[in-house]
């Protein structure tokens, strides 16, 4: 009955036929087509697009609602209040979900749109997408900037380009690096990464700051014998009781999220261990070259450096496509990242850039890697 | 045994509703279809009309451009119809078979000459059983090609056992083997699972290989690929083994006798079993179909969609049969769990069950979309070639791209299980002969 109802008002020739990427989209999204294979093979594996990326938002999940708990934290802590457990979280959940609504809201209704002018249906990735944005942002960020970084980011970098797929750069860290570039204020320095708005409100002490233990290793206050970095040690990285972004403090969060990934093979496990190498390479020449006192692994459990290897840099659409490709491409993100970290004294945060720059390169790596195998693959046949 | 090629990569769809190893009966089609579709390159021109009396063997049409490539009855009995399409393209010639079953003569013993194999393949109308590789066409008639492959047995979902389906045929293969030797050193591919019990690994005059693998390892385009890569200018022949057994039984008879065991497959298939009949009889003789149900001519991956009332191809050794899926599951994608579901994603858990047997039907289980995870290609392609490269080079038509990505090695069957893998839904066959398609066009 509801297919007859659809078919009248929403198929070619319907009255309300400009919907109909939105209504199929919703349609698709409750019960699975019933489209039959028309040509090639007759039969076909169960697995879809919309699968594959609730995978990962699955695999966010855990680095979301510890960052969520994180932000209670940090604004309990920073203020000195006595937050419990529960009051922490429930208040991270509030900050966060605006975020959401917003990055989800805009971010749609542009793919909805954009779907409709190209007479596609609606892609999945934004399901993704608009769920990393909010985790890499301060949670302060004035909303109406989050959605002109959404906006921005979901027309320039994916829907110009014909949409999920076509994408060249991650519009997630698009969005980030349209924030960072164009409202500094808001995106860096000291007092950004812990969320005040509300309480700040309630007691107003604006200039009340909370460095990340990045910025702090960056002004070289780190106590070797401690091994803490400031006021953070170790294993508070490594769980992720600091301040940052929302998705990526917490070690543990991010790899439960990494296991899934790898499981489910939606993400490529080289991508991943290759970065962390070339982070970790980089850290500890930094380290023995003396730009850093850091002993390299911490390169990994501070920022967003996991956050990104995870999550960020293994995005099939923006990566390396061949398999040795990916192993280069893994490398020089985590290798380049922290060469911004260490080299770099004006901005501590390489991650963003390292992929961004990566992406751009990913193709010429493919190319790289396709025409020396290609050749290579020629001589052997010649000479046999 | 010379060689053995283990390929790692590839998938056996768990598709269920295979033939079980006997003959359920013999048919003698009432009306057999001679489709000029079925031969790729092949531009018909008529040499009857309705009416004309034919021996199984006498020539129904000609190659246009190559007058002495001719298509054949498989029956005796006269011209039923002419079967035309729009703009008058000739799509079948429909004989009806008489009562008794009468043999066009032609020369018998394997000749000497390569010449005289091909005058008399020729005109029996077998030569349209040699496929040429690059871009799977009908055989030219002028060249030499550099060897000729013969792949035992298949891999594809439900093939039919050639263990069983030629058991009886070894001399005739080696009839045909020894004539097609005189164009070129002739490889035959066995699977080394099998080997001692094949019934080709007797054959003399020929180089054997063992393969093992999974599917598409039975494909002969794979096995060129490992064994004598073709490269831009040569030219390989491959013959599937049932056609190799009936060019053999021509040599030594003097008939031309199609006769074949069609395996009748899959899940909506009532009986599971081995048919004997000639190409060009109507499916509704060969397996009963019930409502909603697509009837398959080839495997499952690559098979033409015949229709209920179609007729079995002349490269067609099975008919498959699948439910069409139309029905609409809710929350498909969502639900963690769906047992009915086959998937080589671990975002599914068919990884728990590698040894069941999936009731599979015709749906497309989701939307077509761009590229987004193209390793699954890789995975279920043993060749030495980039299955996303050589897709994109063939949707942007850059010949040379094509070329140095290896458009000569493949035909679409090679990389059927894109197909199949993609959660994208992208139509990789049809990409990769729309390639073929724009070669043949571009290098001509």
């Amino acid at each position: 009955m509801a297919d007859e109802k659809k078919t009248g008002l929403f198929e070619k020739g319907g009255k309300l036929y400009w919907l109909h990427s939105t209504i199929d989209a919703f349609d698709t999204f409750l019960r699975v087509p019933g489209t039959v294979t028309a040509k090639g093979a007759h039969v076909r594996d169960g697995i879809d697009l919309k699968r594959v990326m609730i995978m990962v938002v699955i695999a966010l999940v855990p680095a979301a609602l510890f960052g969520m708990y994180n932000v209670g934290l940090q604004t309990s802590t920073l203020y000195g209040l006595d937050w419990s457990f529960f009051h922490m979280f429930w208040y991270g959940l509030l900050r966060m979900l605006p975020l959401f609504v917003v990055s989800y809201v805009v971010g749609l209704a542009i793919e909805f749109a954009s779907s409709q002018i190209r007479g596609e249906e609606v892609n999945e990735g934004y399901l993704v997408t608009g769920f990393l944005i909010p985790l890499i942002v301060p949670v302060d960020v004035p909303l109406w900037m989050l959605a002109l970084a959404v906006a921005f980011s979901v027309i320039f970098v994916k829907e110009v380009f014909g949409g999920t797929g076509m994408n060249i750069w991650n519009p997630a860290l698009v969005a980030r690096a349209f924030l960072f570039f164009s409202y500094p204020s808001s995106m860096s320095g000291s007092s950004v990464w812990v969320s005040k708005t509300w309480v700040g409100s309630l007691r107003y002490v604006d200039a009340i700051s909370a460095p990340t233990p990045l910025a702090i290793a960056n002004e070289g206050a780190y106590d070797a014998i401690s091994g803490a970095v400031g006021q953070y040690s170790f294993m508070d990285m490594f769980w992720g009781f600091i301040p940052g972004s929302t998705g990526e403090t917490c070690v543990v969060a991010i790899l439960l999220g990494a296991i899934l990934l790898v499981w489910t093979g939606v993400a490529s496990w080289k991508i991943m261990v290759s970065s962390i190498a070339g982070g970790l390479l980089v850290g500890w020449l930094g380290n023995i070259a003396g730009a850093t006192q850091l002993p390299c692994y911490y390169q990994l459990v501070m920022g967003g450096f996991l956050f990104g290897s995870v999550f960020m840099a293994t995005d099939p659409v923006t990566t390396a496509q061949t398999e040795t490709g990916k192993w280069i491409y893994g490398f020089l993100v985590g290798a380049l990242a922290v060469v911004v970290r260490l080299w770099n004294p004006g901005y501590m945060e390489g991650m963003m850039l390292a992929i961004l720059l990566m992406n751009t390169f990913a193709p010429l790596i493919d190319h790289c890697v396709v025409t020396a195998a290609v050749n290579r693959r020629a001589k052997r046949i010649l000479n046999a | 045994m010379s060689n053995n090629l283990v390929l790692k990569k590839g998938l056996d769809v768990p598709l269920a509703g295979e033939a079980n190893p006997v003959v359920m009966k013999v048919v003698r089609p009432d009306v057999v279809a001679v489709k000029p579709t079925d031969f790729k390159g092949f531009v018909p021109k008529l040499l009857v009309k309705e009416g004309d009396p034919v021996l199984a063997g006498s020539p129904l049409m000609c190659h246009k451009q190559h007058p002495e490539i001719l298509l054949t009855s498989p029956v005796s009995g006269k011209v039923k119809e002419i079967v035309r399409g729009e703009k008058r393209k000739l799509l079948a010639v429909l004989v009806e078979a008489g009562e008794q079953m009468q043999y066009a003569s032609f020369p018998t013993g394997v000749p000497d000459k390569a010449a005289d194999v091909r005058k008399v393949l020729l005109d029996s109308g077998l030569w349209c059983a040699i496929v040429q590789r690059p871009y799977g066409v009908m055989a030219d008639t002028q060249v030499t090609p550099k060897a000729i492959f013969i792949s035992s047995f298949s891999t594809a979902p439900l093939a039919p056992d050639t263990e069983f389906t030629l058991k009886d045929s070894l001399e005739d293969i080696q009839a045909a083997v020894d004539a097609l030797g005189k164009f070129a050193p002739v490889h035959i591919c066995v699977n080394a699972s099998v080997w001692s019990s094949s019934p080709f690994h007797k054959v003399e005059n020929a180089v054997l290989h063992t393969v093992e693998g999974p599917h598409p390892a039975g494909n002969v385009g794979v096995q060129i690929s490992h064994i004598a890569p073709i490269q831009k200018g040569e030219v390989v022949w491959t013959v599937d083994p049932a056609l190799l057994a009936a060019i053999g039984r021509l040599l030594r008879t003097g008939k031309l006798d199609l006769t074949r065991k069609v395996a009748v497959t899959g899940p909506a298939a009532t009986h599971l079993g081995y048919v004997t009949c000639l190409p060009g009889t109507p499916v509704e003789q060969i397996a009963h179909i019930l409502p909603d149900v697509r009837v398959i001519g080839g495997d499952a991956l690559t098979g033409e969609n015949l229709g209920k009332n179609g007729y079995l191809g002349f490269f067609q050794n099975q008919l498959t049969l699948l439910r069409e899926g139309y029905e609409r599951e809710w929350f498909g994608w969502a639900k963690p769990i769906r047992p009915k579901v086959h998937s080589t994603s671990w975002c599914y858990f068919s990884w728990l069950t590698p040894d069941k047997k999936y009731d599979m039907d015709t749906n497309l289980h989701g939307g077509p979309r761009a590229f987004v995870e193209t390793k699954c290609f890789e995975d279920v392609t043993p060749m030495e070639i980039f299955p996303i490269y050589l897709i994109k080079a063939c949707l942007a038509g850059e010949i040379e791209k094509m070329e140095k990505f290896g458009i000569y090695e493949v035909l679409p069957e090679d990389l059927a299980l894109c197909d199949y893998v993609d959660p994208s839904k992208n139509e990789i066959q049809a990409i990769i002969q729309k390639g073929i398609d724009l070669m043949i066009k571009e290098m001509a």
